[in-house]
């Protein structure tokens, strides 16, 4: 199944998106992630003023199938959290790149996501496996 | 790894429809198509198909086969009129759990045979045939074992009697819950029973593979839903049936498991297990299988701690979010002394305690 993946993002091989706006970046996981968890029911993400790191785990999202940790793309501190998703995790799959946003980082190292796959790179990742 | 996996019957069919497939059991099966939510509602309101051909599928033919099952379970099987059918347990010496699974008695044929289908797990497929084996004496009966020969499809569902009935001339409305008939769908020879593992009124339906594919495509056709392993999940679990592996294995016995209505002591003589099941009556169990619903939408999962107090007084054995009770359950052994209907307990899920409260099982009864 062909999943969109805007061009204008930048992605991790571990599912998340990074949209880059001054020096915060805005987190959120793709439509093939979301796919593969099938029902999403729950979502936890993290406080504002937490510190994250990439690679490193910033939340959990859980479907009826598994439970997985949501690595952080970025290092940083959290200056928004989508608690509105939190609350309805379930709406998740219908706007993955814009109102499923997770969480906004304002990050100390822009260099940190130099080496991310671009969309076609991802596409290639994931539709290749 | 994906080539070592056997496929079934139906594998074309479910790959036609897209479905989501993965590793169960040495089988490469559906975990879902639409989505396990919409599968699930379809089977609570009108009716779903589970291609379930990776079960084992057993038979036993014989003189005198009713005495020998009879050591292998703890429920009399000697009130099956021909026709009917028992959901039991295979135990062990100390009272545990080989599987469950159940027999089908089809009664004697035209040399005073016995005939007994047996369908089992598909994990556990191998592992109750060489248990059978060894504790049958097969100078006496005939075991067959049909496991890769046959297609086997799960309707289930509150409309599923009038999708079947729809394709065959048997009367349906004479079978009731646990009764089988060897009849046709489709023109072609089928066995069917009202059995199945979802809480709902349903048929489970095993006929020759290319038949299967048929069945499949003509219950498509008049919008039976086709569902997955997940949705089955969610369904049986609402239900509170017992998945093997999971929520029973060889170290409980069925008096643990909330399974003491299959075991019938006074009516019966001597069986694999009977005086460890004797013992754990007279003395009590430690520990029973309770039901747990959970404050919110976490989901307390398999091997999941349960504390009280603070501290560790049991496991949870599965876990969902169920769809139709709409909230997150569990099933979990608990201490007896906390498995009461209102007792509130803990479930520690990834580091975190979250508040539950043991319910009585089933979480959903079908409407009649």
């Amino acid at each position: 199944m062909a999943f969109d993946y805007p061009d204008h993002l930048k992605y991790t091989d571990t599912h998340e998106y990074t949209q880059l706006e001054g020096d915060v970046a805005i987190v959120g996981i793709t439509a093939f992630a979301i796919d593969q968890l099938g029902d999403i029911v729950f979502l936890e993400v993290p406080d504002v003023g937490t510190e994250v790191t990439k690679g490193e785990s910033f939340g959990t999202i859980e479907s009826v199938k598994a439970v997985e940790d949501l690595k952080s793309p970025v290092t940083g501190t959290v200056v928004e959290a989508n608690t509105e998703m939190a609350d309805a995790p379930e709406n998740l799959a219908n706007d993955p790149y814009s109102a499923g946003w997770l969480i906004k980082v304002k990050i100390s190292d822009p260099s940190e996501i130099e080496n991310s796959l671009s969309a076609e790179q991802y596409r290639g990742l994931v539709e290749g496996s | 790894m994906k080539d070592t996996l056997l496929r079934t019957p139906l594998y074309g069919a479910a790959i036609a429809l897209n479905a989501r497939m993965v590793g169960f059991s040495g089988w490469e099966m559906p975990v879902h198509f639409a989505g396990i939510g919409q599968e699930h509602h379809a089977v609570r309101n009108d009716a779903g198909m589970f291609d379930i051909s990776h079960m084992g599928k057993f038979s036993l033919q014989g003189k005198d086969v009713l005495t020998q099952i009879q050591q292998l379970v703890p429920s009399d099987l000697s009130r099956l009129q021909p026709g009917q059918a028992q959901y039991t347990v295979l135990l062990n010496p100390q009272g545990g759990i080989v599987d469950d699974l159940i027999f089908y008695y089809q009664g004697l044929d035209g040399s005073d045979q016995q005939r007994w289908v047996v369908i089992v797990n598909a994990a556990t497929t191998q592992k109750d045939k060489t248990w059978m084996l060894e504790n049958l004496d097969t100078s006496d009966l005939t075991f067959y074992d049909h496991s890769l020969e046959k297609a086997l499809i799960a309707l289930q569902g509150r409309k599923a009697k009038e999708h079947l009935q729809a394709i065959t001339s048997d009367d349906l409305s004479l079978l009731k819950p646990f009764e089988h008939l060897e009849g046709t769908v489709l023109g072609h020879p089928a066995f069917i029973a009202r059995t199945g593992y979802t809480g709902e009124d349903g048929f489970e339906i095993m006929v020759d593979p290319a038949v299967g594919v048929e069945l499949w495509r003509s219950l498509l056709s008049t919008g039976v839903v086709p569902c997955g392993l997940g949705a089955r999940d969610t369904l049986r679990l609402e239900a509170a049936m017992a998945l093997y592996g999971q929520d029973i294995n060889d170290s409980i016995s069925p008096l643990e498991a909330g399974l003491g209505w299959l075991v019938h002591l006074d009516s019966k003589g001597d069986f694999i297990g009977r005086s460890a099941l004797e013992r754990q009556k007279q003395e009590g169990v430690k520990r029973r299988l309770v039901g747990l619903q959970m404050q919110g939408r976490n989901i307390a999962r398999h091997g999941y701690p349960v504390l009280f107090e603070g501290k560790e007084v049991g496991i949870v054995t599965s876990g969902t979010l169920a769809p139709t009770v709409g909230s997150a359950i569990a099933l979990a052994y608990l201490p007896v002394e906390l498995a009461q209907p209102g007792q509130q307990v803990e479930v520690s899920i990834r580091g975190k305690l979250y508040p539950a409260i043991v319910v009585k099982r089933p979480f959903y009864r079908a409407k009649k």
